[in-house]
């Protein structure tokens, strides 16, 4: 019998280890893993790299795991926003790395981990800044800059409901990286806020299939806080 | 001389928008143009966040934390309207099925090249989000901008002095002065706002200006 639900987030993530590289769903406060954010506080993993689209806001989730020192690379495309003040701190203290990706390719590097596609062409970020050091083809008379796969050791994923295979769906705007993120990890562990009986979950409301999906945990943290 | 309003650019921008068409708006002036879309037109707004047939925002006291915007914003969805998540949301953009983007700017070149993102080559941690995707891959691409900064300084240029978002990419500019075209030629002035000469926006653009404002008229 296949079941994924663990008891609670410590379990699911107890063999996080260090130096991995940390996939954490959201966009903002929707969607965001919050639970196994905390979680991943409490475990202590160290000299982790963590690939999100946001670098944390305030002291807390996030930006609480990079002020504790142990983040050594942030990967996202908008480090900077309202209240990302350890951010600042920490990489004006030249104590974090900082890789910046276009919102559009940070997704596609993961979608192509996923997918089993070491690498691929896009045109965006060609001519620029963030295209410079990377191999450059054209294409119909365009140049097009060479992005890696960006593959996780673990990705942390919130979905609104589940079931005991891992089959999730995500609530509105909410869905955002997870179903991505969720494919690009070898370690893929979901918080859920409702888990349902198997078939619960209607076959074509599944948005990540449980193929994705290692561990569910049951948390009941309401909406995502503004 | 009668400047348009950031309300008025915002409107003129929308008014220019066609029927059916499939745009995201970029974050700042450009949120005002979903307000000021026709009656009666159906422009179907994206959001990167993974939202298609996004509304306006929400009355106060019935926001959703779960659906918000690429500000991170709350707002509403229109039937018709449908989540999908990100790798989807950058296919709609990347692969060329958005129709419009309108994004502002610090620069737009002559070219079409696009500076939008990053004020310093030294500044090491400027957040790019989904700009250089948007504007490397929507079908059109509009700046809505100021015409010059606070201190008066051209930001329609010859050759961008910014980091690049993007080469070549806007089609169209929106500024508080006037309504151009870039084309192979450079700029082409189609519009000007009330009282606005030619000689006078020359004197406010480091670039060479077409005025194709007949040619609109014939």
């Amino acid at each position: 019998m296949i079941d994924k639900i663990v008891r609670d987030v410590a379990t699911a993530l107890e063999d996080v280890r260090d130096g991995s590289t940390v996939l954490v769903a959201g966009f903002g406060a929707a969607g965001q893993p919050d639970d196994l954010i905390e979680g991943l506080i409490e475990q202590g993993a160290r000299d982790l790299t963590v690939v999100c689209n946001n670098a944390g806001s305030g002291r807390v989730g996030l930006a609480r795991l990079m002020e504790l020192g142990r983040v050594r690379k942030i990967v996202c495309s908008f480090p900077r926003s309202q209240g990302s003040v350890v951010f600042e701190e920490l990489y004006k203290a030249g104590r974090l790395e900082l890789e910046i990706v276009p919102q559009g390719t940070l997704a596609e590097r993961m979608r192509a981990a996923g997918a089993g596609i070491p690498a691929f062409f896009t045109p965006t970020a060609a001519g620029t800044q963030l295209g410079r050091g990377k191999e450059v083809r054209e294409f119909d008379g365009k140049p097009h800059v060479l992005e890696m796969a960006l593959p996780g050791d673990v990705a942390l994923v919130e979905a609104w409901e589940a079931d005991r295979w891992g089959n999730l769906t995500h609530r509105r705007s909410g869905r955002n990286f997870n179903p991505v993120m969720a494919t690009a990890a070898k370690l893929t562990v979901v918080q859920a806020q409702h888990i349902v009986e198997l078939g619960a979950i209607e076959a074509e409301r599944v948005a990540t299939p449980g193929i994705f999906v290692d561990r569910v945990v049951h948390v009941t943290r309401g909406a995502p806080w503004a | 001389m009668q400047p348009w309003s950031r309300i008025q650019m915002a409107a003129r921008a929308a008014r220019d928008i066609p029927d059916g068409w499939y745009c995201n708006l970029g974050i700042g002036m450009p949120t005002l143009i979903a307000d000021h879309i026709p009656d009666g037109r159906e422009v179907v707004l994206h959001s990167e966040n993974g939202i298609l047939g996004m509304g306006p925002a929400p009355a106060k006291g019935e926001e959703d934390p779960w659906l918000v915007n690429a500000g991170k914003q709350p707002v509403t969805l229109h039937p018709g309207g449908s989540y999908f998540h990100h790798a989807d949301s950058f296919a709609m953009i990347r692969g060329g099925h958005i129709d419009l983007c309108v994004l502002g700017a610090f620069e737009v070149a002559a070219n079409g090249d696009i500076a939008n993102w990053a004020t310093s080559e030294n500044d090491t941690a400027p957040a790019v989000g989904g700009a250089m995707d948007l504007a490397a891959g929507a079908k059109n691409l509009w700046a809505l901008m100021e015409h010059t900064t606070k201190d008066g300084r051209p930001k329609l240029v010859e050759r961008c002095g910014y980091p690049l978002t993007a080469m070549a990419a806007v089609n169209r500019v929106y500024t508080n002065l006037a309504v151009l075209d870039v084309t192979e030629a450079g700029f082409a002035v189609r519009d000007l706002a009330p009282g606005v000469t030619l000689d006078h926006l020359r004197s406010v653009t480091a670039a060479s200006l077409r005025d194709a404002r007949e040619a609109e008229a014939a």
